[in-house]
């Protein structure tokens, strides 16, 4: 019998189970995009069957990092740019969790993005939110690694000399096996994908572009946008990581000329997730790791069946 | 010194062999009966340069490397680069005896292969012999090996002419080789051993006094390193999680770990950089795994921020911290005491962690067993500091010692049950985090627990673990999670063993105090000045915070002056001492090494008689003395 009998469960789920009781208002900014994450999430977890206590939601630092104060089930509001890390040993412990990470551009793709690189590579079984605002908004509207060239703030006065980072291309290179971008002006692709992405098996990646009133530009600026699997400009296989190469490359260009292309842009249903490869060289066993410590029968190996060596 | 002691030392270079050589040769002292403890010197290069390990073997107790050595078995080295006396590196192919020759002793033995070197180009060696009453054995081991195997075999030739004039009986050392290898690669070692120890015996009339000592063990002995102990004391406490990053000299205990989890039902991950490796250990450990990571200076200096994360989250987690010379990058294959303060520091915000400092192998093992006790009973990081002398070196332990039940329970980990019966928020969170808890411990949930759900946060938090900046509660969350250390240092202080290691007469008027891996030579040293009449007692201490005042203060309070020997340039223990104690700054000397070599008994007894006769400085120029405060 399992210690976690939360895991697993069958039952109808309410969005409502989401709200927490402690501040269940946001302290975002009015306006702000981070609300239609926070909304999304809600949706998309009763929709894929998981309640709030099979859930683990890790968060780094920023005002994204908030989105497990606002949202109720297992949270670890971790540091900043370090999400990722502790979220995919919490998979590998207990692999019957939902683990989804998530947190802002600059804690991804800057602080973090030697983890961000490295889970996609390992193709860990969860899903990675991003919230990219495009600025540093909770230190007061910094330049971020994916403010536009020109960019200017109180750090960056003359304008940003740096080229943006390309977040879609560099997931997709990691390795990542499903890559999305949304916006929190397109609240119910925004829902859908977040669905596709906790059901997908295997590190997905979702950019999810959050528009920030009060350091960047308002929700008005990311219309109108473009679903590409909707508009017939568009015509390319997910499938396919050379197509989905070029169409990240113009997608991510794009955003800087105003035109919002979202929608998914690669999708890998066949390579094994992390976990399966391990399992697959004999590295992890099949039973979630920590079920053994509440397991009356379990067999505990010791060290002094390993002495023959140093004899 | 004793006279009935063999210290051989192997040399050569790196990627020669020479490890699983003394390894095997060690092994074989021991199953003849003997008590072993090897010590490893080698450079930070795969390939070539002066390397060599030391195997003291000895019917009585051998808790240290000794004075110098005795028996040099000086092999060629086959990736020596630049072979001349100008080169920065000097002349590397004569390295393995010149490189030697200082710390022989008088009247040792010199076997070398002089199928790879020429005693012409080394200058004075048969002067120097002539002096010191050297016993000069050339041997062409490289042409043995040839004419029979590989080249690579001289070691095995090398093997069989140590065994000839020492007059020692070949069987333990075949049998062994028996266990390692197979086929022809077995057959042709076995006719090396052999034929080199009659050729050797044949052409070679002894000229020493030198035998292999015998001895008798009572009960069956297991040969094993610092490292091992470590890791063992992991795999036997129940931890099943280990990430990290590879660094000199941690790799050891990392590698052992990496080797066995997966049979042991664990997972092991090598991950992106060590600020990963902690962080990892930490989901891990929330998630319910018992975990650890670990690192050496450089890489453990990235774990600060997670090291703090897990303080504040109260995240049960072990860290290994294996220590060599710094600062920067420092000298990566050589031992130093030096990090004490980064890790009794380290991280923002007051410290909340355990540290110990074990002094040998078998401590290496129970403090480990403790550290994870300690850190999943009381959700706080602990921390295990050991060194490149410690990590690396080998020595023999009662096989029994280990025959131990391991510790499968996860902590202060609440049930479904038990969390359906304990506090929750109104809002329906369960306090996590509450604030008046026996020993200050509140226990936790698990995620996937039902009704356990609840925010850990690296910032301040209340009860349910919701961000919080309220005065009231900041002070009784910070006096709640500072509490622990106080339950803890009265857990210790009331356990039956005593983490530290007393040796000496009680009422001796003089200590010497010293502090993890440097424990063993320390207390050679002082048996050495009490067989001299010296009256001399010494403390080898493990705990460093939280600091076992009372035990500390009874031994100073005890005598008239003490002198702490520790391997680093500033006196770093001292320091602790006197900052946990408020006083007796002008009763503390120090006596410092930082050469990156680990302090020889006899440094320890020179240091000592330096101090009594009240001079600034050591005989030698490897250690130096730093002066009582005030004086």
């Amino acid at each position: 019998m399992s210690a976690f009998n939360a895991i697993g469960e069958e039952r109808e789920i309410d969005s409502d189970e989401f709200t927490p009781g402690i501040e269940p208002q946001p302290t975002w900014c009015p306006g702000c995009g981070d609300f239609s994450v926070l909304k999304a999430l809600k949706q998309a977890l009763p929709e894929v069957g998981r309640t709030p206590e099979e859930t683990l939601l890790c968060t780094g630092i920023g005002c994204s990092g908030k989105l497990n104060s606002y949202l109720d089930s297992y949270g670890f509001h971790t540091i900043h740019g370090r999400s990722l890390p502790v979220a995919r040993a919490a998979k590998l412990a207990n692999s019957g969790l939902e683990v989804i990470a998530a947190g802002g551009d600059g804690d991804g793709y800057g602080i973090g993005a030697n983890h961000f690189i490295h889970s996609a590579r390992e193709n860990h079984d969860m899903t990675y939110i991003v919230f990219n605002n495009e600025v540093f908004g909770l230190t007061k509207g910094q330049t971020s690694p994916t403010s536009p060239k020109g960019h200017k703030s109180k750090t960056q006065p003359h304008g940003s000399a740096k080229s943006p980072l390309r977040p879609l291309s560099l997931s997709l290179t990691s390795g990542s096996s499903y890559v999305a971008r949304t916006a929190a002006v397109n609240p119910n692709q925004a829902k859908e994908i977040l669905v596709e992405a906790i059901e997908h098996d295997g590190f997905a990646h979702v950019d999810f572009l959050t528009q920030c009133p009060t350091w960047n530009k308002d929700a008005k600026q990311y219309v109108p946008y473009v679903d590409v699997q909707e508009s017939e400009d568009y015509d390319f296989d997910v499938t396919d990581r050379r197509e989905a190469a070029e169409m990240m490359y113009e997608t991510e260009s794009a955003l800087y000329d105003g035109e919002v292309l979202t929608g998914r842009f690669y999708v890998d249903e066949d390579r094994p997730s992390y976990s399966e490869e391990k399992q697959a060289i004999g590295e992890m066993p099949e039973e979630p790791v920590v079920e053994q410590y509440f397991d009356d029968d379990a067999e505990w190996k010791r060290s002094y069946d390993l002495l023959d060596r140093h004899k | 010194m004793t006279d009935d002691e063999l210290i051989w030392r192997v040399a050569g270079g790196s990627g020669d062999g020479i490890d699983s050589t003394s390894q095997n040769f060690a092994k074989a002292l021991m199953r003849s009966g003997l008590n072993v403890f090897t010590h490893r010197h080698y450079p930070s290069r795969i390939r070539g340069g002066h390397t060599y390990v030391e195997i003291r073997a000895a019917d009585g107790e051998v808790p240290s490397r000794g004075d110098g050595y005795n028996f040099l078995l000086a092999l060629g080295d086959s990736f020596a680069r630049n072979p001349s006396e100008d080169a920065y590196y000097g002349n590397e192919e004569t390295k393995p005896l010149t490189e030697n020759l200082d710390d022989l002793r008088e009247g040792g033995i010199i076997v070398y292969d002089e199928g790879l070197l020429d005693e012409d180009d080394v200058e004075d060696l048969n002067e120097r012999a002539e002096e010191e009453g050297w016993h000069v054995y050339p041997v062409d081991l490289r042409g043995m090996a040839r004419e029979v195997g590989r080249e690579v075999m001289r070691n095995t030739a090398g093997v069989g002419a140590t065994a000839a004039l020492l007059d020692m009986d070949l069987d333990e050392v075949e049998s062994l080789m028996e266990d390692a290898m197979g086929g022809d690669i077995l057959e042709q070692n076995l006719q090396i051993l052999q034929q080199a120890h009659d050729q050797v015996n044949e052409e070679f009339e002894h000229t020493h006094d030198l035998q292999v000592p015998t001895g008798t063990n009572e009960e069956e002995q297991v040969l094993l390193s610092g490292s091992n102990g470590v890791a063992y004391g992991a795999l036997d406490a129940g931890c099943r999680f280990i990430a990290g990053y590879p660094m000199t000299p941690w790799t050891d205990v990392f590698t052992i770990m990496t080797q066995n989890l997966p049979d042991f039902g664990g997972i092991a991950e090598q991950v992106e950089d060590e600020i990963a490796a902690a962080a990892l250990a930490v989901g891990a450990s929330h998630a319910g795994v018992k975990s650890m990571s670990g690192s050496s200076g450089g890489g453990f200096a990235l774990m600060s921020e997670p090291l703090g994360l897990a303080e504040m989250t109260e995240t049960p987690l072990v860290l290994i911290e294996a220590m060599r010379a710094g600062p920067s990058t420092g000298m990566p294959t050589k031992p130093e005491q030096g990090d004490l303060e980064h890790i009794l520091y380290t991280s923002q915000g007051d410290s909340c962690r355990v540290v110990f400092a074990p002094g040998n192998i078998r401590e290496c093992y129970e403090q480990t067993r403790t550290a994870f006790e300690l850190a999943y009973d009381y959700q706080i990081p602990v921390m295990v500091v050991i060194d490149q002398k410690l990590s690396g070196e080998n020595r023999n332990v009662d096989e029994s010692f280990f025959d131990r039940q391991p510790d499968p329970d996860p902590g202060t980990v609440l049930t479904e049950d038990e969390i359906a019966e304990a506090a929750h928020d109104p809002s329906g969170k369960f306090n996590r985090f509450l604030h008046d808890t026996d020993k200050g411990v509140s226990p936790r949930s698990l995620p996937g627990q039902k009704g356990g759900h609840y925010l850990a946060t690296g910032n301040e938090h209340n009860k349910a673990g919701h961000i919080s900046e309220d005065p009231e509660n900041r002070v009784a969350q910070m006096d709640r999670r500072m509490r622990k250390l106080d339950h803890i240092r009265d857990d210790l202080d009331s356990a039956e063993d005593s983490n530290q290691t007393t040796v000496g007469p009680d009422d001796a008027d003089f200590g010497i105090i010293t502090w993890g891996s440097s424990q063993g030579t320390v207390l050679e040293a002082t048996r050495r000045l009490n067989d001299d009449g010296k009256d001399v007692k010494a403390i080898g201490v493990s705990d460093m915070m939280p600091f076992p005042e009372a035990e500390l203060e009874a031994f100073i309070e005890s005598v008239d002056e003490a002198m702490v020997v520790e391997m680093n340039a500033t006196a770093q223990f001292r320091g602790l001492i006197q900052k946990e104690l408020g006083r007796f700054g002008p009763k503390l000397t120090s006596l410092l090494k930082y050469n990156g070599n680990p302090f020889e008994p006899a440094e320890v007894v020179e240091g000592y008689e330096a101090q009594q006769q009240g001079e600034e400085d050591t005989p030698g120029t490897n250690t130096t003395i730093q002066p009582a405060a005030g004086d």
